[in-house]
């Protein structure tokens, strides 16, 4: 049997969450005794394949088609695939692209679907550990087949070099089961983006020195792709407006990375952003509790960081 | 138009836990639901979650722009899951239905699937255009109930839509999806149609006081098992809850020169999905 793991593109660019669920499926399998294929759909699929053609992944799956993602044609291509394959699970990655087909695909294969796992295990049957009711729980999956997706950023990628056969693989679409379109693709609005909606937020404390320091954070926000908020202090001096701040007085927000630039990391400030799912904090303070939270740090001055930064991500 | 919007109880622990909790409760700032996660209090907060409140703030925005438009607010729950449909009548829709059966006591409806199965069979008896679902229950939600309901019954479905615009001549609802790394699309999906809704919909509306009192008097439509055809062992749980694990949390620090450190920091962030 094969663990089967679906690598995500978009806009030409395979993103790391796909050999990271290579990763995930490589130590299952070293248990399990199954082999690992890797499915990659529409888009440059040669390219990709280059990419995540590496140690231990017996073959990756090449299905030509349209660049733009559609979950009805992912479904139908992934349900053939997993059976022609016979898959025991099927690992996607966890994001918004990985939660519009992933249902979808356990309701096809009658089998569960266990999304943002940040664990698994096969030594005693498959069981998968996941955040439920607040707690990392580790499910038992009875039949031991499973959808899965996996959290991006828990496991290391995979490094390309292998004898990895490509085979192109040809799913019989039933059009009449294709119940959408992708009708546009587009960049979303930056700076100005509401801060429930944002990916990425770029939150300022008491760090920065002035309003005319705020440029500083408005350059990083641009070159993340995220919007602007703040602790407290900034908006207590009226240098952002009272809508931009969060915490306990303000918004709660659970984007996918939350940077903390010259923030202490107050209680108050923490209530309003522990969910984010990777939070990264430059401080020049190693002793300041944002570090508590933080999954990544970086203790300096930041007029000294968040310039580089910005440089070093528009490279 | 028949629309549909799918409700959590207020625990997904094996069902509603317990009892307490007032209906008065359940219709203040659905915001405030956020840090009182289902199931974890003994004093449950029998609000609809964060993201259920989107979704039924675009059913009864779809009943305010179109005609004929009939919101059924469904939920799966014991008889104190009735607080958040009747949560739901207050802002605006029509029918209230809670799921429940004898048999489902004790049942860990965890999995979204056995969820979707009890869906499927009240969407299938109202033949709706559209069901609106939330992109997910809670803050630790599987997000997967709507998406694999629509399977289920072969409708179409999008997945954390962010806008929606329903074209009921041309049988299309056309919605806006906001993808990881800042991008967005948009998709035309036929109807019938499954939306899960994200948190950036709209602004949930406050209902007002003689709604509420009004919801608190209404009728709940239960539905057994019986009812929608369901025999007990289409029920059957394949997730088991086998214990809980304890992650240490370390913050990796990330050394050297700046220019260094914001390099390092860089690569971290474009892992992590940042596309600039």
């Amino acid at each position: 049997m094969t663990v089967l793991t679906v690598a995500e593109h978009r806009h030409g660019r395979l993103w790391d969450v796909s050999r990271e669920a290579q990763t995930a499926g490589l130590e299952l399998a070293a248990v399990t005794g199954d082999t690992v294929h890797t499915a990659v759909v529409g888009g440059a699929v040669e390219r990709f394949a280059d990419r995540l053609g590496c140690a231990g992944v017996e073959t990756v799956h090449t299905v030509a088609g349209d660049e733009a993602f559609n979950h009805d044609v992912y479904t139908q291509v992934l349900t053939q695939l997993a059976e022609s394959v016979d898959a025991r699970v099927v690992l996607a990655p966890h994001s918004v692209t990985g939660l519009n087909y992933a249902p979808a695909l356990s309701a096809r294969l009658d089998w569960p679907v266990v999304p943002d796992a940040v664990a698994l295990d096969g030594a005693d049957g498959l069981t998968v550990t996941r955040e439920v009711d607040g707690a990392w729980t580790t499910l038992a999956v009875d039949g031991g087949r499973a959808v899965v997706t996996v959290r991006p950023g828990e496991w290391p990628v995979t490094e390309a070099a292998g004898d990895t056969d490509v085979i192109p693989f040809t799913a019989d679409i039933d059009d009449a089961a294709v119940r959408s379109t992708v009708t546009s693709e587009a960049a979303g609005a930056l700076a100005d983006l509401a801060l429930e909606d944002a990916d990425v937020v770029v939150a300022v404390g008491r760090g920065i020195g002035g309003e005319a320091d705020l440029d500083l954070l408005f350059d990083l926000a641009d070159a993340v792709g995220g919007t602007v908020a703040a602790s407290g202090p900034p908006v207590k001096r009226g240098w952002l407006p009272a809508d931009r701040q969060i915490g306990q007085s303000g918004a709660t927000v659970a984007p996918d990375v939350y940077l903390a630039v010259g923030i202490s990391g107050a209680a108050q400030h923490l209530a309003g952003m522990r969910e984010s799912d990777t939070v990264v904090a430059i401080n020049s303070d190693p002793t300041a509790p944002i570090f508590d939270v933080a999954d990544y740090g970086v203790v300096a001055d930041l007029f000294d960081v968040v310039p580089a930064l910005t440089a070093a991500l528009e490279e | 138009m028949q629309v549909i919007v799918t409700v959590a109880p207020p625990s997904r622990a094996g069902g509603v836990a317990g009892s307490g909790g007032t209906a008065e409760h359940a219709l203040g700032d659905p915001h405030g639901s956020r840090h009182s996660p289902f199931g974890r209090s003994e004093a449950a907060v029998w609000s609809p979650s964060l993201w259920d409140a989107h979704a039924l703030e675009a059913a009864v925005e779809l009943g305010e722009s179109h005609e004929d438009v009939t919101i059924h607010a469904v939920t799966v729950g014991p008889p104190a899951a009735d607080s958040v449909v009747r949560a739901a009548l207050a802002k605006g829709a029509d029918r209230a239905v809670r799921v429940w059966d004898d048999h489902l006591d004790g049942v860990d409806l965890l999995e979204p699937r056995l969820t979707a199965r009890l869906l499927a069979a009240v969407t299938a008896d109202v033949d709706p255009a559209v069901v609106l679902s939330g992109a997910q229950s809670g803050p630790d939600g599987f997000g997967a109930t709507g998406v694999a309901l629509a399977a289920r019954l072969g409708y179409g479905w999008a997945a954390v839509v962010t806008e929606l615009s329903l074209d009921r001549d041309a049988g299309v609802v056309s919605v806006r999806r906001d993808l990881d790394g800042n991008r967005s699309e948009r998709v035309a999906v036929d109807l019938p149609a499954v939306l899960t809704v994200g948190t950036g919909c709209n602004e949930p509306r406050t209902a007002s006081l003689g709604a509420v009192r009004a919801a608190q008097r209404a009728d709940v439509a239960v539905r057994s098992l019986a009812d929608l055809g369901i025999e007990q062992s289409e029920i059957e749980p394949s997730l088991t809850r086998v214990g809980t694990v304890d992650r240490e949390h370390d913050v990796t620090l990330l050394s050297g020169a700046p220019e260094d450190a914001a390099a390092d920091l860089a690569a971290v962030l474009r892992r992590h999905g940042v596309d600039p």
